[in-house]
């Protein structure tokens, strides 16, 4: 499998328990030349203060911080779901945030993300689903699958929490399930 | 043909044309990922297959638009929610409120009334006892709610906890009595509480108000129905008082960004120059 980002408007990036640890394994192999925007949920808890964007400033050139509401999709930038809220990509590639219900008692919730960028983006959609210990993402994951566009699932064996790649594997067959260090191997060639 | 074409989309559209030609509520200006997403649960409730069936639904059944509603609108809400909000109210901005003779406040996207009771608790312990709440909604069912003053036990336990981290001095339990798996607040709490149906999308200017406080309604507003209700707000309000907004919610990008100056910038309390 060979991906190329011309081939995608977005990557978007769900993870829950261990997702400190795989998102800082991902962020450092995003090639100095991507562009294309990156959205992050990652299960926090809901009075958490938001230092994601401190967290992994070390690991990318890539500019990092909290998706506000409305704000325009920009390129060379790494977007988190802040606490408490769900976050979604609109058609016209501005982000939303919601206080709606939450999905597998997650708010941010994966799936909220991926099925709005199922919507926004179809088949210029990278996905992917990591180490967690719910189900949420699953769905999302299969809308983005069905609507053309590309998931690559954590092997669970490789990872901290397997439910939630293994919730999506339950459901349907991605384009790839990897180990995380061949998941980076293909970002590093994107 | 192209079969990638968004149908579904088409069918959002044409559903909300339809409830606004026929009972003229406008979502136009509505965020279209969350109400899609909040649509596709009504869609999985009354076991449809589309949007075209629901929209045939509200079409020919008048009793069927009022639990569309529900889904339209998004009611999460909780008592004291975010407690550094009315935290902030009670220490930045009554301390002014009190030299008014009388106040009037406005509550705009009120839902189910549990930021009503709280601030009414905490007007109360400040010893703020001339004023008017408009509270108002967009949903009919909502505002019923809302002035029964009737909680779950995990809405009140959830709020216990706030209250205690919003400041308050007494014990909430002091204000409602338990009753089977539910609690209700002491009546006197709402009355000076004044429901009504208002949208910020169709109509106009409320009232002179001396607080307007407007949480979690604006995110789910495209930019340009964002600013028509913020400039509703300033036109609103009387020179130097007060809008609390939500967390994730700014004037920053608004057209009455210069007409405010900042009162807490992360519980989001501004005052009118």
């Amino acid at each position: 499998m060979i991906l190329r980002e011309k081939d995608f408007d977005a990557i978007v990036l769900g993870t829950s328990a261990g997702g400190i640890e795989a998102i800082k394994k991902i962020l450092p192999s995003l090639p100095a030349k991507l562009r294309i925007p990156v959205l992050i949920v990652i299960h926090i808890a809901p009075d958490g203060s938001n230092l994601l964007s401190e967290i992994f400033s070390d690991d990318t050139q890539y500019s990092l911080k909290e998706a506000e509401s409305g704000e325009e999709l920009r390129e060379k930038t790494i977007y988190f779901a802040p606490a408490d809220y769900h976050l979604s990509v609109e058609k016209n590639r501005t982000l939303s945030l919601s206080n709606e219900e939450e999905v597998f008692y997650s708010r941010p919730s994966i799936d909220v993300l991926f099925e709005s960028a199922s919507i926004a983006f179809g088949k210029r959609t990278l996905a992917l689903l990591c180490t967690g210990a719910n189900q949420d993402g699953a769905q999302g994951a299969y809308k983005i699958f069905q609507r053309g566009g590309t998931v690559i699932v954590q092997d669970p064996q490789d990872a901290d929490f397997p439910t939630m790649p293994e919730s999506a594997l339950a459901l349907f067959k991605p384009n790839a399930v990897l180990p995380l260090k061949n998941i980076q191997a293909l970002l590093r060639n994107l | 043909m192209d079969k990638n074409v968004d149908v579904e989309g088409i069918e959002l559209e044409l559903l909300l044309s339809a409830v606004y030609q026929r009972f003229q509520y406008d979502f136009s200006s509505y965020t279209r990922s969350s109400l899609r997403r909040r649509l596709s649960q009504a869609l999985t409730d009354f076991n449809y297959q589309n949007f075209t069936q629901l929209q045939e639904r509200v079409l020919h059944d008048i009793e069927f638009f009022p639990k569309l509603l529900n889904y339209l609108t998004v009611n999460t809400t909780e008592l004291f929610r975010d407690p550094g909000y009315f935290r902030a109210l009670k220490e930045k901005v009554f301390p002014y409120l009190r030299t008014f003779p009388s106040l009037k406040i406005w509550i705009a996207g009120c839902s189910t009334g549990e930021e009503i009771i709280s601030l009414a608790i905490l007007l109360k312990e400040a010893d703020i006892k001339r004023y008017i709440i408009y509270a108002t909604d967009i949903n009919p069912m909502n505002l019923e709610k809302a002035s029964k003053g009737i909680y779950s036990q995990e809405t009140v336990r959830k709020g216990t906890k706030n209250y205690r981290e919003a400041g308050g001095i007494a014990s909430l339990s002091e204000y409602y009595e338990a009753a089977y798996d539910s609690v209700k607040f002491d009546p006197d709490l709402l009355k000076n509480v004044v429901f009504s149906d208002h949208s910020l999308a169709t109509d106009a200017v409320f009232s002179e108000t001396h607080l307007i406080s407007c949480r979690n309604v604006l995110i789910y507003f495209e930019r340009e129905l964002q600013d028509k209700a913020f400039k509703l707000f300033k036109d609103s309000l009387l020179h130097g008082t007060f809008l609390g907004i939500g967390s994730k919610e700014t004037i920053t990008f608004s057209g009455i960004k210069n007409d405010f100056i900042v009162i807490d910038s992360v519980n989001k309390v501004y005052q009118k120059k």
